[in-house]
């Protein structure tokens, strides 16, 4: 199966998807069924797809696993720029929940939108083709082209289905997203002509044996940094995301937040700490500094939200937090925590919007203060609610608690301080959420309007019912994901920390040898 | 050599100069009636001007001729292939406009072949003599367009205005070439590089001498401080007129900016580039800043396009082969994303009539899906975002900025290049976020669509096959640069 494109392949099938979408003649009610039916079959066999990645996968092997390469076109300098697409453990996982999630989307669309199918099928598709080649790019030029790529669909997503601010949103995330990541581009350019190389692969073993010039990697960093850093997103970069997710479509929040956000952890993780590893170092302190206030900050002010999509958003920002001061720990446990807590909040957050989809497509508000016991309408949504609240807040059990606790020890063995802010985000994570739950949730059903409402239907479950299982199976059973990654993130660590140590000064040695 | 003295790589441009006169005898006895055949004739021989240019070309090196006036190379090959096929677009894309709008005269399709000579002579010119008749050629046939629709007070405004300040920067070419020729002691390309070769260096007059061209030079292509014109031109020209405007004359002064940078002045690099690196500079923040609040289409174009010359520059203030192969690709791409959007705004047609205002567009996508589609691929493109034609376009300018060091450049580019994305996803937002205003017309054309449809699928999947610009702009620069 390893001879086999298939990462090629998981590119192609949404492709196909978008020519099948869009042959479909005519208007009306019959057209939309065939082009929802063309979108569901090409998500459905690309998860599957991805799914026999995950098969093939041997996780014993800490290197890239499906490489393809093809040669693409040259750049000055005689190097030639390669179509250059391999997973590893970190990345895998990645894609499938990309796959996974642009599945459910579609699924969660089903009867939600009825204006422009066609094109917001397309969006999806050419979104989900964008964000496996993220994942999968071992060029760092084909990574920066699927990651920019994304912004088109995402804008149209936000501007042509989103709520009444919709225009203002797709702005500022198109506009916040691009500013960030130019500078990335010109940093990818300086990379090149120090190094006389754009491929991931040859540069990892490149800086492990040499390392870049510390004071170009620190401008580097930075120009890395904002990019990933609007993306993630980080204080004080955040404030596009609350904006976009209130205003996206239901669908679209789910993506944003289950997979763009992870965007920025994973550039984090793949480029940022093995390219420039004694910069890393040299910045932990600021990447603590302000992971520690968004924790804090965006946890007080999602306690003060009365949307229920902006207190996700906000919950979103502090969630990532812990992600970045995992990533930046620079141990084993940090990592692991922070990818756990990547996939685990990936589908956590993804599902808690496509909860306030649930309400929100029966009643069209998302305040909080519309609803109220629910509880005695709607015992399978109340109960569906509850175990993914329960997993934001990292319930033991839950996915989240393995992310949290992983992030936790980690942070503990490099700073006592950060842990500290750490787990107070944890509290205050709790309260939110459970105060959020409170209000939607319990107490009397003293709203009359609300009497009539139905719960979940059987599409309903159907969506939900594969993330509780992932819920509780990252939570119970976590080894089934950090096996596969622990060896690709030890051979990260190894390449960083011996890096590190080559960057600090070397002691004295009385033997000089090898 | 015998083939020195031979005129045959000329011959293209002598096809061209003898068909256009015969098409003035044709047109002078038909009168407008023969307008269309003619127009038609005139896409026909520009094409066969650029067959003729590609097959007469003698591969290899470059071929001087008529005492060294006029050199032909890849460099210029490149050029004029891409000079040819933007002129007979823009004669395509103007017969049913001027149709319409009952200005269907004979002369707008051999203007346009003239001022096509006069490019194709441009940027085949090995002296600063055999350049200024060329631009004068290819300036005095657009004048006469600029104004083309006579009874409209825009028009005639556009082509006066043109006219004025056209006049005044050839004035300053021709001012700054001749203080150059005094200084350096000819007018020749090749005599003047291997003078300053020799020498080593520029004296203050030659210094002067070349601010004067460049500034002369920066006007053809408008770009900052001297591109005043350009909004008022191209909003009161005749859209297929404005069209032509932004596509081939840029390009072929282009060519030549990059012919007489790199080609006499080669060895002067350091005493031009501040001033390139400071009209790039200027070019890129203001087309950014002031086409955010446009609201003619027209107009707004007129600014992009400023920033697009401003980008393109920055390939050639790196001063190395780098920038300036960049540049090539970077004016190549630029076209084709320009004739395309210019094509859909040609197609926004409301009862019979044309109508420019960006709210026009509103709600394009509902009521014409493809044409909205093909505007949003050029919108994003010329905003740069990947995987679309632009962004390659952008990568090559600034990767060569980079490597030449300048880091500071090429920041200011790209963050006027996030800046100039508001007012492109702005139309987008127009056409797919607003409501349908009232519905454009249907049924434009097929060549229209046939135009865009070219147009954004080679914008949109520019990105597959990219190998034929790139070998062929590199083969541009080789002979440029002689490396």
């Amino acid at each position: 199966m390893q001879d086999w494109p298939l990462l090629t392949i998981l590119l192609l099938v949404p492709l196909a998807g978008v020519g099948f979408v869009l042959a479909v003649r005519g208007e009306g009610e019959i057209a939309n069924r065939n082009i929802r039916y063309g979108a569901l079959w090409a998500s459905m066999v690309n998860f599957a797809l991805s799914l026999l990645v995950w098969v093939g996968f041997d996780p014993r092997n800490p290197g890239f696993q499906f490489v393809e390469k093809r040669d693409w076109f040259a750049l000055p300098g005689g190097y030639t720029l390669s179509y250059h697409l391999g997973v590893d453990g970190i990345s895998i996982f990645f894609v499938l929940l990309s796959t996974l999630l642009t599945l459910i989307c579609v699924i969660a669309s089903w009867q939600a939108i009825t204006e422009r199918v066609r094109e917001y099928m397309i969006a999806f598709l050419v979104l989900e083709i964008f964000m496996i080649g993220t994942f999968c790019a071992l060029d760092l030029v084909t990574f920066y082209i699927f990651f920019e790529g994304v912004l088109i669909p995402m804008f149209l997503i936000i501007g042509v289905w989103g709520g009444p601010r919709r225009v203002y949103s797709a702005f500022k995330f198109f506009l916040f997203t691009l500013a960030g990541s130019v500078l990335m581009l010109l940093a990818i350019f300086a990379i090149y002509y120090e190094t006389k190389t754009t491929n991931m692969v040859e540069l990892f073993a490149l800086v492990k044996t040499k390392g870049l010039d510390p004071d170009l990697q620190k401008w580097l960093w930075l120009a890395f940094f904002a990019s990933f850093a609007v993306k993630v997103p980080m204080w004080p970069v955040h404030t596009w995301l609350p904006d976009a997710h209130v205003e996206a479509p239901t669908a679209g929040s789910v993506i944003l937040a289950g997979v763009l956000l992870k965007m920025g952890g994973y550039g984090f993780i793949r480029l940022s700490l093995p390219l420039f590893p004694d910069a890393s170092v040299f910045f932990t302190p600021l990447v603590y500094t302000l992971s520690a206030v968004a924790i804090v900050y965006t946890s007080l002010v999602a306690l003060a939200q009365e949307d229920m999509k902006k207190l996700i958003a906000y919950s979103s920002v502090a969630h990532m937090g812990y992600v970045t001061i995992g990533i930046f720990t620079g141990t084993q446990q940090g990592l692991e925590g922070a990818m756990i807590q990547m996939l685990s909040h990936g589908v956590v957050s993804a599902a808690l919007f496509l909860c306030v989809g649930v309400v929100y497509d029966r009643e069209h508000s998302r305040l909080i203060a519309h609803y109220g016991g629910l509880v005695n309408r709607m015992p399978h949504y109340a109960f569906v609610f509850m175990v993914f609240m329960l997993a934001s807040v990292g319930l033991p059990g839950t996915s989240g608690f393995v992310g949290e606790v992983l992030v936790l020890i980690g942070a503990f063995q490099v700073n006592t301080w950060v842990a500290l802010f750490v787990a107070s985000g944890m509290v205050l994570g709790a309260a939110y959420m459970l105060w959020l739950y409170r209000r939607v949730i319990f107490g009397k059903m003293v709203k009359d309007y609300l009497a009539g409402i139905l719960d979940l239907s059987v599409r309903e479950k159907l969506v939900f019912a594969p993330l509780i299982l992932l819920v509780l199976w990252m939570g119970i059973y976590p080894m089934s994901f950090l096996n596969p990654m622990s060896d690709s993130i030890r051979n990260l660590l190894q390449g960083y920390k011996q890096a590190a140590a080559l960057a600090a000064p070397a002691p004295v040695r009385l033997v000089a040898g090898e | 050599m015998a083939d020195q003295a031979s005129i045959l790589p000329a011959l293209p441009e002598i096809f061209l100069g003898v068909m256009s006169m015969l098409l003035l005898l044709y047109g002078v006895f038909r009168g407008d009636s023969g307008t269309r055949f003619l127009s038609w004739f005139a896409i026909l021989v520009l094409i066969a001007t650029a067959v003729g240019v590609i097959v007469l070309t003698p591969p290899g090196g470059h071929h001087l001729l008529f005492s060294d006036l006029f050199i032909t190379d890849s460099f210029a090959v490149f050029l004029k292939v891409l000079v040819l096929a933007a002129s007979a677009l823009a004669i395509a894309m103007s017969i049913r406009y001027n149709e319409r709008e009952g200005v269907a005269r004979f002369e707008f399709p051999i203007l346009c072949m003239l001022a096509t000579l006069g490019m194709m002579m441009m940027v085949s010119a090995n002296n600063l003599i055999s350049l200024y008749l060329g631009l004068e050629l290819q300036s005095l046939a657009l004048y006469v367009v600029a104004a083309f629709r006579r009874d409209s007070i825009k028009s005639t405004e556009a082509g006066l205005k043109y006219f004025v300040l056209g006049a005044l920067s050839s004035g300053m070419l021709l001012y700054g070439s001749s203080m150059v020729y005094g200084f350096a002691g000819s007018t020749g390309f090749t005599e003047l590089a291997a003078h300053f070769h020799q020498v080593g260096g520029a004296s203050i007059g030659v210094i002067v001498g070349i601010v004067f061209v460049v500034a002369g030079l920066a006007f053809k292509v408008a770009a900052f401080p001297f591109h005043m014109w350009t909004p008022d031109v191209y909003e009161g020209a005749p859209t297929p007129v404005t069209a032509f405007f932004a596509a081939a004359p840029k390009l072929a002064a282009m060519g030549l900016f990059l012919r007489v940078m790199v080609g006499p002045f080669g060895d002067l690099t350091a005493s031009w580039q501040q001033i390139i690196w400071l009209i790039s500079v200027g070019s890129m923040i203001l087309g950014s800043l002031a086409a955010i609040n446009q609201r003619n289409i027209k107009r707004l174009l007129a600014y992009s396009s400023i920033g697009h010359v401003g980008f393109a520059l920055v390939g050639l203030a790196s001063g190395t082969p780098e920038g300036v192969r960049s540049v090539l690709i970077y004016m190549a791409i630029y076209i084709v994303m320009t004739i395309g959007s210019f094509c859909v705004v040609l197609s926004m047609q409301r009862n019979g009539r044309m109508v420019e205002e960006i709210s026009d567009l509103a709600g394009l996508s509902k009521t014409h899906p493809m044409m909205a589609l093909a505007m949003g691929i050029f919108m994003f493109s010329m905003a740069g975002i990947p995987p679309l034609a632009g962004f390659f376009g952008k990568l090559y300018v600034f990767l060569a900025a980079i490597e030449a060091g300048q880091v500071a450049l090429a920041v200011i580019g790209v963050l006027s290049s996030v800046v100039a994305a508001y007012y492109y996803l702005r139309i987008v937002k127009v056409m797919y976020f607003d409501d349908t205003g009232e519905v454009l017309d249907r049924g434009v054309g097929r060549d229209m669509v046939l135009i865009q449809t070219v147009t954004g699928v080679l914008t949109a999947l520019f990105f597959l096959y990219p190998g034929p610009l790139l070998s062929s702009a590199d083969a541009a620069v080789k002979s440029l640069t002689g490396g």
